[in-house]
């Protein structure tokens, strides 16, 4: 299904990086000539407290804002959010629209057979990622899992190019000092200043495209279409 | 603008001084795609301000922190944190009897601690400005949007804005100072704008060129003399009037009380002129308009887009100010329509009850939809009852928790 605006519902865990998430994406969307708008929902800002963000990405003006009742995707970053039910609301899948996808950051299955039969009638793909450990595999980190619920949802809707990824990623955590490919000529010292940073930079994308690649081979072998209209 | 004119001239931290109409409406603009706490400290930079007093609370508390970094690079004359709203708001009064264009920031309890200090800001013409990112007043504690606080600011004698995207708070905080420092005017703004919603909300916002600011505040172009403790507007310090009961006194009060509201309606000219108007309208022949400010405002945008598709014409009234009350623009505005929807973020419809105290036929308005409490307002929510008023079928719409 090609949509003319594709809303995606974040559900995670305080400090798992969802709010970063959906600004990327968002951020992402627009260096794409895109229209998009993301904003976080969170109460005290606390570790492992429920947090969620929203992420609206379109091809014309967005005004809609604030918690999405009614999304296309739904990622939800920590298995807690499903079985802990640190959703926002219960089921985490309430309001999903019919076609949409769930992506769940989990090594195994979490759904219960009634949730399963509810997504299949709404005829809702679930995706599973180990997005930890990918992460972990990739960047060395689990504090990058929030890159792999963007390379998912990318990798699946195709809704930002990984050009639009790595530039808002740049922006967001390397402001000028680094560039990915090499295009960045900066002194030693500055380099030297860097390097941490770069490598970080460098880490976070190779995780996301990771993502992005499972996700996308997901979709294909799925028959999954979901997708914005060209901007 | 000023009683010498500054324009051409650099400030301290190096900018142009610029034509503040010029500047607004000529200079070249770049887009930007920022939240809201990041669209204030970039209008904040280009006002050249002279004192920024900050307390943090959610969600103005990242704005407060960034003018704090503006003042690290030299944009702000001064800037530090009060001990509580109340002593910020008493404070800002005192940097600006002082003389200073002051600017500030809160939300919520925030709002309500400092309420004394709004009507006496304004029984002074204080010209201050005052970022009010709305959330939740109640208990229990709630951080998140919901616009009742705006009801308890419209009879202090501030004037109210309400602001719907970034790009409104961004051109908003510039021109702001410059309708509440024109000598017939001289009062505060309380500039708001749903929390979260825009400050926490990344958009696209076209900013003016940094290497300009505004005009300095002069305050010699005061209505009022600058604070002396011999002659204050009306003698506050010494020997006051609360000390007398007689006509006098009552009368004092009485035409000082009458003076702040008719410069409240003296900056309607100022306020249509820098907001192109106190309203905008589209599609004003529809037969039902949706009427509201702030964030509702937007979400009947996407109500529209979604009735449209089925058929249904709808028109958007979207209130930029709230002081002064723009009641000829909708009296004119609505004069055709049959049914009025006014979708709010509050628990009481204070804005309902504002329009339907201004228009003919009352029986029009739709009091609704309305959400509180920090929940968001769904497009489909607002279609769904609109068709509902029609008499027209929905589908069931499956909500969050149901």
């Amino acid at each position: 299904m090609i949509k003319s605006r594709l809303n995606i519902r974040m559900s995670g865990l305080g400090g798992q990086g969802a709010v970063t998430a959906a600004h990327v994406m968002a951020m992402a969307a627009s260096r794409d000539g895109k229209f998009a708008i993301s904003n976080p929902f969170f109460g005290a800002e606390k570790r492992m407290a429920p947090a969620e963000s929203y992420c609206r990405i379109g091809v014309k003006r967005i005004w809609d804002r604030g918690e999405l009742v009614y999304p296309d995707v739904i990622e939800v970053f920590h298995p807690q959010v499903i079985t802990l039910g640190k959703s926002y609301t219960m089921p985490f899948y309430s309001g999903i629209k019919e076609g949409g996808v769930v992506v769940i950051n989990s090594d195994m299955p979490l759904l219960t057979k009634e949730d399963q039969k509810i997504l299949n009638d709404l005829n809702v793909a679930v995706f599973y990622i180990a997005g930890t450990q990918v992460a972990l595999e990739v960047a060395g980190t689990e504090l990058s899992t929030n890159m792999t619920m963007i390379g998912s949802v990318a990798g699946i809707t195709k809704c930002v190019s990984l050009e639009g990824l790595d530039g808002a990623l740049q922006e967001r955590f390397g402001k000028k000092f680094v560039a990915s490919g090499g295009t960045a000529t900066l002194d030693e010292a500055i380099r030297k200043k860097f390097a941490k940073k770069e490598m970080l930079l460098k880490k976070n994308l190779d995780t996301v495209i990771r993502a992005y690649e499972m996700a996308g081979e997901w979709a294909a072998k799925n028959n999954i279409e979901l997708a914005v209209a060209a901007a | 603008m000023a009683t010498q004119s500054s324009v051409g001239e650099k400030n301290k931290a190096g900018q142009t001084i610029t034509d503040p109409w010029q500047m607004m409406h000529d200079a070249e603009r770049t887009p930007c795609f920022f939240t809201g706490s990041e669209v204030i400290k970039e209008a904040l930079r280009r006002a050249n301000c002279d004192i920024m007093i900050a307390y943090p609370i959610t969600p103005q508390s990242e704005a407060a922190a960034l003018a704090g970094e503006l003042f690290a690079e030299g944009f702000i004359g001064d800037y530090f944190r009060g001990e509580s709203e109340f002593a910020v708001m008493s404070q800002c009064a005192g940097a600006a009897f002082g003389g200073a264009r002051v600017f500030t920031t809160t939300a919520g309890p925030g709002t309500m601690r400092a309420m004394e200090n709004f009507p006496m800001w304004a029984g002074a013409r204080l010209p201050i400005q005052m970022i009010v990112t709305c959330r939740g007043i109640n208990s229990p504690l709630s951080i998140q949007p919901d616009t009742l606080e705006i009801s308890y600011l419209l009879n202090t004698g501030m004037l109210v804005w309400h602001a719907e995207t970034a790009q409104d708070f961004y051109d908003w905080i510039l021109k702001g100072y410059m309708v509440s420092e024109e000598p017939d005017v001289h009062l505060p703004l309380a500039l708001c704008c749903d929390g979260f919603f825009v400050t926490h909300t990344k958009d696209m916002v076209s900013l003016t060129p940094a290497d300009m600011c505004l005009p300095p505040y002069d305050p010699y172009r005061s209505p009022v003399p600058c604070m002396d403790m011999e002659c204050p507007p009306v003698r506050m310090m010494r020997d006051p009037f609360i000390m007398k009961s007689n006509y006098i006194s009552y009368a004092t009060h009485a035409s000082w009380q009458q003076e702040v509201w008719a410069a409240v309606e003296r900056s309607r000219k100022h306020t249509v002129r820098w907001l192109d108007g106190l309203i905008e309208v589209e599609n004003p022949g529809a037969e039902i308009l949706l009427v509201s400010s702030g964030t509702a405002v937007s979400q009947g945008r996407e109500a529209k887009v979604l009735l449209e598709e089925e058929g249904i014409d709808v028109g958007i009234v979207k209130i930029k100010s709230l002081r002064p009350w723009p009641g000829e623009e909708i009296r004119e505005a609505t004069k055709n329509a049959k049914h009025i929807i006014v979708p709010e973020f509050n628990v009481t419809g204070w804005m309902a009850r504002e329009i339907k105290a201004t228009i003919p036929n009352s029986e029009r308005v739709y009091a609704g939809p309305r959400v509180c409490g920090g929940m968001t307002l769904p497009p489909e929510i607002i279609a769904a009852d609109i068709k509902t008023l029609l008499g027209i079928k929905n589908k069931a719409l499956a909500g969050r928790g149901s």
